[in-house]
């Protein structure tokens, strides 16, 4: 039942956007940049190697050097390209770099890069699971959908983190650990009750921490039912050059960068990688 | 005035190369479908190390970013000889410029299988022995002292059918006394640097990041260690010598084609921008052509 991998292809090379709206939204920055050199039609879940186009490189402990990997989280065709949005907390130099970004400034960019979400077969079949910064794919998955997706369930540490759940239109249900907005607890307490009965039709995409996205694989796999997880792990070229983001799936290992970071949950006997992010 | 290169009797266009094991073709033309080819930003390829057998590589994490730099323990994951000549050579070989593959053994007799299988392919101009691989356990040994280079060669030497690179280790005592070995006992070429032996812990923990442990440095970081090699072998012997370590730029290059370099390569630097290749060629040749009218 599978079908062609969903990857738009990247120009050969990297290029500049420009920085066209950067604010803050609770504990993470929303950076819009109009992109006039690439595609116009990158697959949700697709990503981008950014790096700013001044001081990049010589920060804390001499760092960033290499690009860093981003999910886009939205992406509108306007006059003179595409802007594409990324979802960033600042959590090491690379991406405190990014999120001191200013309007009119430089932002390099690689991509699309990898392979994106598989669309389901109707908006309402999709479960969308989302886990901090791990949201950002899904605002991409969600507005590409004809409809409403079957249920948006968004976990955060607490209302800072939660301030992303405003991104989205389709009425998400939020829990976060300290309970001050939403349910207390984790967004798998929110996924359970939707796994009763589905198998099925639907299909579940999630994206977030190693220990979120083990959790919604291992409650799928005893639900029976499909899912789409999107992974991280260490990148430094995200194009299939440097064999360093490889993941552990049953089929061995892969490049995250070439082969996911989307993949079916089916081809993970766990979704903890070894080093990856937070 | 045009910029070919004569490498060992093989004409490129250019002289700039990729450092093996730093850009994957073949992964590249999914990712940017018919412009790679049409782009092409290399006078001529270099195949990521093959080993006889096939070989899945290191645990991961493999990277660690450096000051200007990076570690990595990638461990020469490959499809082995077989699976090489199979898959990847047909669609390598397709590729605008001249195809170099690198190989490395675990012993002289694995190289010689490996050097006389590749020497029988047409699509194949050059061949680069690896000898100087940090990451595997053994890699060191054959590019790390004069004799043992020596020896590999004459076992080697016999048996290719093309001429011969030998990428030399940045992590012997001395590199041009490895390159005077492999002058002598029938190397066409010489490439260097490879990658120098680092480790990095991970944070707050008492134990290595890497997956593999140790691993090896790359980038802007080990270029002055690059250039001072570069230009000590190239004093030392009259073959042919690739440059590489850390070039980002065209002035980069220039300094290791006045070093001695007849070619350089880009490595590193392609993670960050995979078309910097071509940013480096063009800047290159704005400095030859203005040197030359300044003279
Ligand atoms: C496909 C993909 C999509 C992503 N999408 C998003 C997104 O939409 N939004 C977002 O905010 N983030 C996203 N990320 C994560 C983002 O790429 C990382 O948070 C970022 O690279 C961190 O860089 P940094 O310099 O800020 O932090 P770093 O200091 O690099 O720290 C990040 C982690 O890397 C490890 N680390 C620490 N030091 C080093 C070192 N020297 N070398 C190597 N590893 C080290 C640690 O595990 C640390 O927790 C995505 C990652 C991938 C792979
Ligand atoms: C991720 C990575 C993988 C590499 N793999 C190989 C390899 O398979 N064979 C080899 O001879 N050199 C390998 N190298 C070494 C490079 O070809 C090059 O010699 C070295 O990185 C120095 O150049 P640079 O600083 O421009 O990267 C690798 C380097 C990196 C960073
Ligand atoms: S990040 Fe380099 S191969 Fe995936």
């Amino acid at each position: 039942m599978s079908r062609a991998p969903r990857r738009t292809t990247a120009p050969f090379g990297r290029r500049a956007a420009e920085v066209t709206q950067a604010e803050r939204l609770g504990a993470y920055v929303l950076i819009s940049a109009l992109d006039g050199g690439g595609p116009t039609d990158p697959v949700p879940g697709q990503f981008y190697m950014l790096a700013t186009g001044e001081r990049w490189g010589g920060g804390t402990d001499e760092r960033p050097y290499l690009g860093r990997a981003f999910s886009f989280a939205r992406a509108r065709p306007d006059p003179g390209g595409l802007t594409l949005q990324f979802l960033l907390e600042a959590i090491g130099p690379g991406t405190a770099r990014l999120a001191g970004l200013e309007v009119g400034d430089a932002l390099l960019l690689v991509g699309p890069l990898g392979i994106g979400f598989d669309a389901p077969e109707a908006p309402q079949h999709a479960l969308l699971v989302g886990g901090g910064i791990g949201v950002a794919p899904l605002l991409g998955l969600a507005d590409s959908l004809e409809g409403a997706p079957g249920a948006t369930l968004l976990g955060f540490r607490g209302a800072a983190h939660a301030a992303a759940g405003e991104l989205f239109s389709s009425q998400p249900q939020i829990a976060t650990d300290d309970g001050s907005v939403g349910a207390a607890g984790l967004v798998t307490d929110l996924l359970a009750p939707h796994l009763e009965g589905q198998a099925l039709d639907a299909r579940v995409y999630a994206c977030g921490p190693p220990a979120m996205l083990e959790a919604v694989r291992a409650l799928c796999a005893a639900a029976g039912v499909d899912a789409q997880l999107a992974l991280e792990s260490g990148m430094a070229c995200g194009f299939g050059a440097c064999f360093g983001c490889v993941v552990p799936t049953r089929d061995g290992l892969i490049r995250l960068c070439l082969d996911g970071p989307v993949l079916n949950a089916d081809r993970l006997d766990s979704a903890l990688v070894p080093g990856a992010g937070h | 005035m045009d910029g070919s290169v004569d490498l060992c009797g093989v004409e490129l266009g250019g002289p700039i190369l990729n450092g093996s094991g730093t850009f994957d073709a073949i992964a590249a033309r999914r990712v940017f479908g018919a412009a790679l080819d049409r782009e092409f930003p290399f006078d001529a390829f270099v195949s990521k190390t093959i080993t006889l057998e096939p070989r899945a590589g290191n645990p991961p994490p493999r990277l660690w970013e450096t000051a200007a730099g990076m570690l990595n323990s990638i461990g020469l994951p490959n499809r082995g000889l077989a699976g090489f000549l199979e898959s990847d050579l047909p669609q390598l070989a397709s590729l605008p410029v001249p195809l170099i593959v690198s190989v490395m053994g675990f012993s002289a007799r694995e190289v010689a299988e490996l050097v006389g299988a590749v020497s029988e392919r047409a699509e194949v101009s050059l061949i680069e022995l690896n000898v100087s691989c940090p990451n595997v356990e053994t890699g060191l040994v054959m590019g790390a002292d004069p004799t043992e280079t020596a020896a590999l060669l004459d076992v080697v030497r016999p048996l290719a059918g093309k001429p011969l690179i030998v990428k030399l280790s940045p992590n012997a005592s001395a590199p041009e006394d490895v390159a005077r070995a492999a002058e002598a006992h029938g190397a066409d070429a010489v490439s260097l640097i490879n990658t120098l032996k680092g480790t990095a812990l991970a944070p707050g923990r008492n134990r290595p990041w890497l997956g593999g442990q140790g691993g090896g440095l790359s980038g802007p970081a080990v270029r002055p260690v690059a250039l001072a090699q570069v230009a000590a072998v190239s004093a030392a012997i009259e073959l042919p010598v690739i440059g590489m370590g850390g070039i980002t730029s065209g002035a980069h290059a220039a300094d290791f084609l006045s070093a001695g370099a007849r070619c350089i390569a880009i490595g590193t630097e392609s993670f960050r921008d995979p078309a910097a290749a071509g940013r480096v060629r063009a800047d290159l040749a704005a400095i030859i052509r203005k040197e030359r009218e300044e003279i």
